[in-house]
């Protein structure tokens, strides 16, 4: 079942269609104040079709931002593989751009030249990557904001802004943690909404990290659900709710029941940790 | 999952507004344009006293003060020698501008200023970014920094004497030192306050040092930047004067001191307020500057 990666690597030959593939992913956290490293993810294995949405739940603390960050490339591996096309990551590149949790923007950069920030890395004409920029800027709905400064947004606006600036370098998987967390309950019921209507035309690979299990099963194809810490793959959920998905669909019968399923899920592995008692 | 219970809401069976408008009324168009989000209308005008509000309280304030001080002057309590008024300072002025002496010591305290202040920004704003930067220069660099910051610089006068004479490059060398450890340790201060989640926004989209250097880090230490360079022309003035106090063959700093043995108050204050107007000057200068780039930050 499982491509050793080694030989799908640069051949193209054994490379099974999978967009994106995790194998064993084993990640030590450095903890500077502790001087250790913690077992943080431990032996993540799975595949992401092509113009697929996955979203990973768990428990918090159990290494879903952690492996998000190693498959941007930022955080290193302790073994295992992921591979992105069958080519093996091992570092950031234009391939993969991340939404982050925190809007993060330049604040001394317009929402445009926010947007234009990862646009610029990649070698293309300087007009192209306006036009491109303004492209999303429009997109997520900020057509009246192009020249405002992020301090002057609120926050949903700001992540908003975040989502362009990944949107726009063009990636091949679109890496999402936990984006809307530390939005209001209605700005992020929007945002999920706006989301699905952007995925919808881009039809962009997805991994989106969240603790919110609604939310989940709303945006995505398949639940990944994560024990306890350390990380590993506990459950991998389908959801075959038809798109275009309204937010009514939060409401259906279908909905629900996978809902509990998964709620059941990390409440099994939210005892678990209790009993543990770490920090 | 594929059944579902209930009959979905048609919402789309709302009446509807007619896209012409209501027949009759004259409310503009009934549709909203396609960015009606943005709705905005003018301020309402601001009097010219709202306008300037710091500035007429602020120049009302120093009027008081030099009325006061005049008349304090003019009750002639203490002789003139002792408190002059403002009426005789700037006779002490003019006095000195018909000399021809006072062009002079402004020429060359100015000369001292500018060429020991530009050669601080000049070393403090690069070494302070590279050693922001790279830890391992700051721990080079670091016991250097701390000592000559700690110890008061005006203590080496004598030592520039020796080794550079009375003329302008001792001064220079005082002027200089004063200003580029704080031009340094503020920019220095800029790039290790940078906001960890901006690099990592920038490693994410695979910047390199340098881009992350140009695009974050040179901006977001600009405060700190201008904040160095505004401690530092202080920290210049005191070294124009001091370095001149102790010996100079021309000068405001020595001008100010043979009026101070001579018992010529009014020169002295003329030399303050000199001292005092560069200062003003060349702080506003730089408020502009960071009001050029802070055009991001919103108005408080």
């Amino acid at each position: 079942m499982l491509i050793p990666l080694d030989q799908a690597r640069g051949t193209g030959a054994h490379f099974n269609g999978m967009k994106l593939q995790a194998r064993d992913v084993v990640i030590h956290h450095r903890r500077q104040r502790y001087g250790d490293m913690l077992l943080a993810v431990d032996g993540v294995t799975f595949d992401v079709a092509d113009g697929e949405f996955v979203a990973i739940v768990g428990p918090s603390g159990c290494g879903k931002t952690t492996f998000l960050g190693a498959v941007d490339g930022l955080l290193p591996l302790t073994s295992g593989a992921l591979a992105l096309d069958g080519r093996q990551i091992d570092r950031p590149g234009h391939d993969r751009a991340m939404v982050f949790q925190q809007p993060s923007l330049l604040p001394w950069r317009t929402v445009t030249g926010n947007v234009m920030y990862g646009v610029e890395l990649i070698r293309i004409p300087k007009a192209e990557a306006q036009s491109r920029a303004k492209r999303f800027v429009d997109l997520v709905g900020l057509e009246g904001f192009a020249e405002s400064y992020p301090l002057e947004l609120s926050g949903g606006m700001q992540q908003r802004v975040n989502l362009a600036r990944a949107l726009a370098v063009d990636p091949e998987v679109l890496l999402l943690d936990e984006p809307f967390a530390a939005l209001d309950a209605q700005t992020r019921e929007t945002m999920q909404q706006e989301l699905l209507r952007i995925w919808n035309e881009t039809r962009k690979t997805a991994v989106f990290i969240t603790h919110d299990i609604v939310e989940a099963v709303y945006l995505a194809d398949r639940v990944i659900v994560f024990t306890a810490r350390p990380g590993r793959v506990k459950e991998i959920v389908t959801v075959d709710i038809p798109r275009p998905r309204d937010l009514r669909v939060k409401r259906e019968p279908g909905f629900v029941e996978i809902e509990r399923r998964i709620w059941e899920s990390i409440r099994e592995e939210s005892a678990r940790d209790g009993l543990a008692a770490t920090a | 999952m594929a059944e579902r219970a209930e009959e979905p809401i048609k919402y789309d069976s709302l009446p509807n507004f007619p896209a012409e408008g209501f027949a009759g009324t004259d409310l503009g168009p009934t549709r909203a344009p396609r960015d009606s989000l943005v709705r905005t209308t003018p301020l309402p005008p601001q009097t010219l006293f709202q306008r300037h509000e710091a500035l007429l309280i602020g120049s009302f304030g120093v009027a008081v003060f030099f009325v006061a001080w005049q008349a304090v002057a003019s009750a002639r309590i203490w002789s003139p020698l002792f408190l002059p008024g403002p009426v005789d300072v700037w006779q002490a002025f003019l006095e000195l501008v018909n000399d021809g002496e006072l062009a002079t010591d402004i020429a060359v305290s100015g000369q001292e200023f500018v060429i020991g202040y530009a050669l601080a920004a000049l070393v403090g704003i690069p070494c302070g970014l590279l050693f922001g930067w790279y830890p391992r220069l700051r721990y080079i660099f670091d016991p250097f920094i701390t000592f000559f910051y700690a110890t008061p610089r005006i203590v080496l006068i004598p030592l520039f004497i020796i080794w550079l004479g009375i003329g302008v490059e001792s001064k220079i060398a005082v002027i200089y030192l004063g200003a580029v450890f704080a031009i340094l340790i503020n920019t220095m201060a800029g790039v290790r306050s940078l906001d960890a989640s901006l690099l990592r926004v920038a490693r994410s989209f695979g910047a390199g040092d340098l881009h992350i250097f140009r695009t974050i880090a040179l901006p977001g230490s600009v405060p700190f930047i201008l904040t160095g360079l505004r401690l530092g022309t202080g920290h210049a003035l005191i070294g124009v004067v001091v370095a001149e106090y102790v010996a100079a063959q021309h000068g405001l700093g020595r001008m100010m001191m043979i009026a101070g043995s001579t018992f010529q108050s009014s020169k002295v204050f003329v030399g303050l307020f000199l001292i005092a107007a560069a200062g003003l000057l060349l702080t506003y200068g730089l408020q502009r500057i960071e009001r050029h780039f802070d055009a991001w930050r919103p108005q408080r």
